[in-house]
């Protein structure tokens, strides 16, 4: 797809075909946005709230970077940040090796899409879409072109000449991402767009927003609390809780492979189990769960230490076997909740922890399983994850 | 009766009780915006009395007649009144300019308010309307000792050797348009105010970010978003400085009259009250074409901007 040069005069960066598939390196030339040790406090400097805590992360080019964590955890202060509405206390942002963390936002190749939109109500859709090149000092026919292949982006080009009042909230939504991407910014920065839209209309946009990503080749950083939201779009999710970046990885490897107990606790569903650990080799731990079974667990570097541990594991990767079978935990089982495509069976093990076991739905008969029964779990391999404390 | 037919007399019986529950307030409306209108029409249209007042049932047009054209004292030719038209025009000149200055002024200062926290925003409004406490004449007088020749502005500046003579303000223009900006600041400012603090500041970082800088934002986001209290603090500043009486007649002096003090003059020493009303009347009329042109004006500009 080939895009105008964003600023006249200007060379265009170097773009890469396709969406950068994601690799070890993180210090590469693939680098578009680097966050390096950012504090920012607001109010006086040792009293004042400490809204990121030396935070840093390099978000590549082509990437759908996601920021996701609970509200106050200091993502969307990370996306002003990076926007140019707040400068850092401390530390450096570079985008494109270049720091940025000086300059206003009108000097930053980045635009944003604001959680309310903020459209401009005394403009048109189409001048709305025109703006930021007006600024920019386009040329009439230049802009012309544009604003219609951005109208056409978002199929809008009917509502062109409407105020934005007098458009829907999945049109306004439309309008303010073709508004931020038509002057083909570096880095595109998304702060909860999709949260004041209905259920079905959010499904919708998370589908356009991966296609317009991958129309557009441009760097996504999107901000949401939303973890459903975050696994299904992301390349990249960065799980942030009080001012920090806990993990960084693949939804994959965030859900999967959680390093610590806030992002597993935030992530889907788990069950922690406690128990002693000795090191079992590279990354793996050998832990004697206090709840029965040893098992094996896969361990993060921090965690990779022997004594007392906590592993997590995810309900679906368990099984559950009628109480007299061979079984790695045993407990009661308390309650049965319906899902329509899974059935969540809450027990109670043995040493008293709670455990949840969720089974995919099969047609025909109910499970088998009767609540006050005896019953069993069976891990799956690899379902073990020791985490960090 | 059909189920229909009953609706609407329910309907009927509805308007007429609304009718009937507003006809208080539609009677005093009435009397009091029209009633001293019809006098003061009627008033101009009457010969005018030997010791003031009016001559009932003696029609004459000699009021609005002598608003324009006057006799020469000497030759008895009619010509235009000079000094009438150039009261107006002294009038409309310093009114637009007053008008200019307020919003200068109040622009900033409504800004200001309504970047500051909640809480101490209604202690800025409070702190606005406080001249509001004290009568305008003795506010003017207060003005007169800022500005006149032994006053605060002239010995200070003559003390620190910024001037050798004191600068002659009182009596001036000067003086007058000074008085008025000052006393109708209030008036710029409030409704100013009143839409600033509605409009959102987000879309001022949206335009930010979008690459429009301090002043660009200014001229493409804030001004045409506040528009409404622009013409709103425009027209209540417009409106009494055209007529305006106590600042012109103390600051200005008896050369720098405006159309209030014309109009004063007629009911007072000039015991001319056909003529002030019809001047009244004039003055009602060029209030409300200028109000029309500039609401047409600005209405227009509004359009452009949507770029249809």
């Amino acid at each position: 797809m080939a895009f105008p040069d964003r600023f006249d005069g200007l060379p265009a960066a170097p773009r890469c075909e396709g969406v950068y598939k994601v690799t070890g390196d993180t210090r590469g030339n693939n680098v578009a946005i680097d966050v390096l040790g950012v504090t920012k406090v607001f109010g006086a400097a040792d009293s004042g709230f400490r809204a990121l805590d030396k935070v840093s992360a390099s978000i590549r080019q082509n990437e759908f970077f996601t920021l996701l964590g609970p509200s106050g955890c200091g993502k969307t202060t990370l996306l002003r940040l990076i926007a140019g509405f707040e400068f850092p206390t401390e530390g450096r942002i570079l985008l494109d090796g270049e720091d940025i963390a000086a300059l206003p936002p009108f000097r930053r190749p980045v635009n944003t899409v604001f959680q309310s939109y903020a459209l401009f109500p005394h403009l048109t859709v189409a001048k709305n879409i025109s703006f930021g090149l007006e600024m920019l000092g386009w040329p009439a026919t230049k802009i012309a072109s544009t604003v219609e292949r951005m109208l056409a982006l978002v199929k809008m080009e009917p509502m062109a000449d409407r105020l934005t009042d007098q458009i829907s909230g999945g049109q306004q939504q439309r309008v303010a991402l073709a508004r931020a991407l038509a002057p083909n910014p570096r880095v595109l920065l998304l702060d909860e767009p999709l949260s004041a839209l209905d259920f079905k209309l959010r499904k919708e946009m998370q589908i356009e927003l991966k296609r317009l990503q991958g129309e557009t080749g441009i760097t996504f950083v999107f901000v949401t609390h939303d973890q459903e939201e975050a696994l299904t779009m992301s390349d990249r999710i960065a799980v942030m809780s009080a001012g920090r970046i806990l993990q960084v990885g693949s939804p994959r490897e965030i859900y999967d492979r959680p390093t610590e107990r806030f992002v597993a606790d935030f992530i889907g569903e788990t069950n922690f189990l406690e128990g002693e650990a000795k090191v079992a080799g590279d990354r793996l731990l050998e832990v004697r769960l206090d709840a029965g079974a040893t098992v094996k667990a896969t361990a993060p570097d921090a965690a990779l230490h022997a004594g007392r541990t906590t592993v997590a594991v995810r309900p679906e990767h368990a099984d559950l076997v009628p109480g007299d079978g061979p079984a790695d935990l045993t407990g009661v089982l308390k309650n049965i909740v319906y899902f329509g495509t899974d059935t969540h069976f809450h027990m109670t093990l043995d040493n008293g922890v709670p455990f949840i076991v969720r089974q995919q739905n099969t047609p025909g008969e109910g499970s088998g399983f009767s609540i006050g029964e005896q019953v069993g779990v069976r891990l799956h391999a690899d379902a073990a994850q020791a985490l960090k404390d | 009766m059909q189920p229909h037919e009953v609706e609407q007399a329910a309907i009927r019986r509805g308007t007429m009780r609304r009718w009937l529950l507003s006809a208080p307030a539609l009677v005093i409306i009435f009397l009091a915006s029209f009633g001293p209108l019809f006098v003061m029409l009627a008033f101009s249209v009457l010969e005018k009395g030997d010791y003031g007042g009016v001559k009932p049932w003696t029609f004459s047009f000699d009021g609005w007649a002598n608003v324009f054209f006057q006799h020469d004292i000497f030759t008895g030719e009619l010509g235009f009144a000079d000094a009438h038209l150039s009261i107006f025009w002294r009038s409309v000149r310093l009114s637009i300019i007053t008008t200019a200055l307020t919003l200068v002024l109040g622009f900033p200062t409504a800004y200001f308010i309504a970047t500051r926290p909640r809480k101490t925003r209604e202690i800025w409004v409070f702190l606005v309307t406080i001249p509001f406490w004290t009568n305008l004449l003795i506010r003017t007088f207060a003005m007169q000792e800022v500005i006149r020749n032994e006053g605060v502005i002239n010995t200070v500046a003559m003390r620190l050797g910024m001037i050798s003579e004191p600068i002659q303000i009182m009596y001036t223009d000067w003086a007058v348009l000074f008085g008025m900006t000052y006393v109708y600041l209030p008036l710029m400012v409030l409704p100013l105010y009143a839409s600033m603090e509605k409009l959102d500041f987000r879309l001022v970082e949206a335009a930010y970010d979008l690459y429009a800088n301090r002043f660009k934002v200014l001229r493409r986001i804030i001004l045409p978003l506040t528009k409404p209290g622009i013409i709103a603090g425009s027209i209540l500043v417009f409106i009494p400085s055209l007529g305006a009486y106590v600042t012109p007649r103390v600051l200005g002096g008896g050369k720098n009259m405006m159309l209030g003090n014309l109009i004063g003059l007629q009911f007072g020493k000039g015991n001319n009250w056909p003529l002030g009303a019809a001047i009244s009347i004039t003055l009602m009329v060029v209030v409300m074409v200028a109000l029309l042109v500039y609401v047409r004006a600005t209405a227009r500009a509004g359009g452009d901007d949507r770029g249809r």
